[in-house]
């Protein structure tokens, strides 16, 4: 696969800065270059950034230059390149001669420092995420004080427990499923509508929301169980959209693009959080706290998610997850020693799908309200991102990737300095989406094995062994 | 009758349009085997490109003829169009070759959502309307006081796809770069070793698809006059489903796919619903996808082990 190492590189100005024939200056080649992609900035910057289209008032388009935005950039992407031309020489050779090592060094590569980090890391955090909300408590001095963080983190314990599910797609089985957010959709729906038209409670609601997202997983999977890498992902792209737009225009069932509001609240295993006599402050003989539903939330999402990550763990382990990496190593291999790919497939997406939809029906029992602009494709996308970003098939990064995304702009948007350098209404929540893309791209070009690279191996024998990522051969099927 | 003649001419003219995408599809893929999931964002972004010129052409500089004012429009935003395709490709695609499968289609994931949020983020997110650029057309018939019409601007839109279609498969076909395109799309380890410089032709497919993106983006304009930055999304995966419809690897057949997505899609918003129109489309490519993954005039993908 490595063609361009033997194509003739001409016409690629970095290599021209770093070829060996030029050693003496340096420096007028680099300039050069970075004069090159300043120029190619200017290009891309005209006319999008350079004009701003407005809407007059007479509501015809006008045109508001912006030459100094545009200049900033070039300025930017001029400095930048000339020192990743000055001091990225030595990088590139030093990676390619590290390269060149890769393919003779063993596979055993010792414990370093960062995977010890790690074997501690785990029991830490799961320390930090159980007594979070007393943290939050004490720091803002008050339960209520302290909502907006719970309810962060419940957000942020959704996207963990999300990332975990199509991890296992993902991750372990090596199919890239685009389509995730219609397993979360049909959770969500199953609740919600099985909650307001029977009156079931969110515990039966809950096991039935997830039954009835694993059926639609193995549905959607059957047919698709031929195609492999791109196509089956366009598919799963597919079957995602049609299940929102048939939500969306299934009015008689699901109110359309209006969704679904009033959806009953979660109840203690029935006792309700209300300030009545059977209510839960009463029961326990508490002083009625609106919070205490919250902190409730926070406690089962983070218990829903431990299970997503328990099963996982455990299933790795069982001959189904064994022949899931097998399936993503080389499928061709797989079904010639005889494993039953057609099951194999499909276990992997219903069992994905069923946590979907357990957080499906979380979603929908804890904001109460429901509609179809809630399981876009965007959202299918932040979370495979999210799974990428933690490096597939990594549980610890998964859940690193979704603090980091979802709570990262968030943070940003408290931070008051950035609005002081970037004028007043300037909100970072704008760019998140546009860091989402950017990140992903920096991540498949940097370090496409993820944040966490390193792989504790399913099975050993005799010593166990850390493996890198690097010789870990993801999505190939 | 009537009426299914002129949903017959709106949907070649939507076909057409979904056509000069895919061929983008198309290309990329049959040369190096990935979905250029960016592609309906190019797309999107070229209309903008358009939009802009326009009115700089038409109120700043003034310039009074239409047809003047589209040509310049055209060419501009294929120039520009092109320079984000091949930048596109130098930054996130060239790096990830002989990375494992699934990279380069979630870089090209995260240069998609990148791309329709900094067009959010620089043009803001109302939608971007211009007063009709082309006015008129030619009654074909008239019957029980129905008259169908072929707008001039549904056959400016023909009439480029055409031509456009000839001139890149006459690229693809009989010029040094066609023969190395497709050298490359059978063998780039071989096509390296005879003297192809495999990333010079892989950039310029990259080139071309845009341009042609950007030639469909200003039709797009032309048509509805009305572009949003969320565009590039629906668009871009019909006309994947008519690149895989036509059979992928194939310019005709990416061509033929797309008139064939738009004729369905605009038959089943008269005749069936207006509401299932995506569905409809999203449907076919399942179903093609799954029962016929070699497309109308593609060649049967043979796995190697």
């Amino acid at each position: 696969m490595n063609a361009p190492s033997a194509a003739p590189t001409t016409g690629s100005p970095p290599h021209a800065a770093t070829r060996p024939g030029q050693g003496g200056s340096e420096f007028l080649p680099a300039v050069k270059n970075a004069a090159l992609a300043a120029l190619v900035m200017l290009g891309l910057s005209i006319p999008i950034i350079a004009f701003r289209t407005e809407n007059s008032m007479a509501n015809e388009l006008i045109l508001l230059p912006r030459w100094r935005v545009v200049a900033v950039l070039c300025l930017i992407v001029f400095a930048v390149r000339l020192l990743l031309n000055l001091g990225g020489i030595h990088i590139a050779r030093r990676r390619s001669a590290k390269r060149r090592e890769i393919l003779v060094t063993r596979v055993e590569a010792p414990t370093t420092l960062g995977q010890r980090i790690f074997f501690y890391a785990a029991p830490v955090l799961l320390g930090v995420a159980i007594g979070y909300p007393l943290i939050t408590t004490l720091v803002n001095g008050g339960l209520s004080e302290s909502r907006y963080w719970i309810d962060l983190g419940i957000l942020v314990l959704t996207y963990v427990m999300l990332g975990w599910g199509l991890n296992i797609v993902v991750g372990l089985a090596g199919l890239l499923d685009l389509g995730y957010v219609a397993f979360y959709a049909v959770g969500a729906y199953s609740y919600a509508l099985l909650a307001i038209t029977f009156g079931l409670s969110f515990w039966i609601c809950l096991p039935v929301a997830g039954i009835l997202a694993a059926l639609w997983g193995i549905m959607l999977g059957f047919p698709v169980l031929r195609l492999r890498g791109d196509y089956l992902a366009i598919v799963t792209l597919a079957f995602g959209e049609i299940i929102r737009l048939v939500l969306i225009n299934w009015v008689d069932l699901t109110n359309g693009g209006a969704g679904i509001a009033s959806i009953p609240r979660v109840s203690f295993f029935g006792i309700p959080f209300t300030a009545d006599e059977d209510g839960f402050a009463a029961t326990f003989g508490l002083e009625f706290s609106t919070m205490h539903r919250i902190v409730f939330l926070y406690y089962l999402i983070l218990v829903l998610a431990l299970v997503t990550n328990i099963v996982t763990m455990r299933l790795r382990r069982l001959p189904v997850g064994r022949a899931w990496e097998a399936l993503r190593e080389d499928e061709i291999a797989c079904r010639s020693l005889g494993i039953n790919t057609t099951s194999t497939k499909l276990t992997a997406f219903a069992i994905g799908a069923m946590f979907g939809g357990f957080a499906g029906a979380f979603f929908a029992v804890r904001q109460g309200f429901i509609s179809p602009e809630s399981f876009n494709f965007l959202e299918s996308a932040i979370i495979l991102s999210i799974v990428v970003l933690g490096g597939m098939g990594s549980q610890m990064g998964v859940a690193i990737a979704a603090t980091a995304m979802v709570a990262g702009p968030e943070m940003l948007r408290n931070l008051g300095f950035l609005s002081a350098v970037f004028g007043d209404g300037f909100d970072p929540n704008e760019y998140r989406l546009l860091l989402f893309g950017a990140a992903m791209v920096a991540m498949m070009v940097w370090r496409p094995r993820g944040l966490v690279s390193h792989r504790d191996p399913s099975i050993v024998l005799g010593e166990r062994k850390a493996i890198s990522g690097a010789l870990v051969k993801e999505g190939h099927g | 009758m009537e009426v299914f003649v002129q949903q017959l001419v709106n949907g070649l003219t939507l076909g057409s349009i979904y056509g000069l995408i895919a061929i983008g599809y198309t290309m990329v893929f049959g040369i190096i085997g990935m979905v250029n999931f960016a592609h309906g964002d190019i797309f999107m972004l070229s209309a903008f490109i358009a939009l802009i010129f326009f009115i700089f052409l038409t109120s700043w500089l003034g310039i009074g003829s239409i047809a003047i004012a589209l040509l310049i429009v055209l060419v501009l935003a294929m120039i520009l169009t092109s320079l984000w395709g091949w930048a596109v490709e130098r930054i996130a695609y060239r790096p990830l070759r002989g990375s494992f499968r699934l990279a380069p289609l979630i870089s090209a994931i995260g240069v998609s959502i990148f791309l329709s949020n900094f067009v959010q983020v620089v043009q803001g997110a109302r939608n971007k309307s211009i007063p009709p650029m082309v006015n008129g057309g030619i009654t074909l018939f008239e019957d029980n006081g129905y008259a169908v019409t072929l707008a001039y601007k549904q056959i400016i839109i023909m009439a480029a796809t055409a031509v456009l279609l000839t001139i890149f498969w006459y690229v693809v076909q009989k010029t040094p770069l066609g023969r190395a395109q497709r050298a490359c799309e059978q063998d780039r380890k071989m096509a390296a070793l005879l003297g192809i410089n495999v990333d010079r032709t892989i950039s310029l497919t990259f080139v071309m698809g845009a341009a042609l993106a950007a030639v469909a983006g200003t039709m797009y304009l032309l048509y509805y006059g009305v572009v949003s930055f969320s565009d590039g999304f629906v668009p871009g995966v019909k006309a994947f489903t008519a690149a895989v419809l036509g059979g992928i690897g194939s310019l005709p057949g990416a061509v033929l796919g797309g008139l064939i997505i738009g004729l369905v899609e605009t038959l089943w918003s008269a005749y069936f619903s207006i509401e299932y129109k995506d569905v409809a489309a999203f449907s076919i490519l399942a179903i093609v996808l799954i029962f016929m993954p070699s497309g109308i005039l593609g060649r049967p993908e043979v796995e190697k082990v």
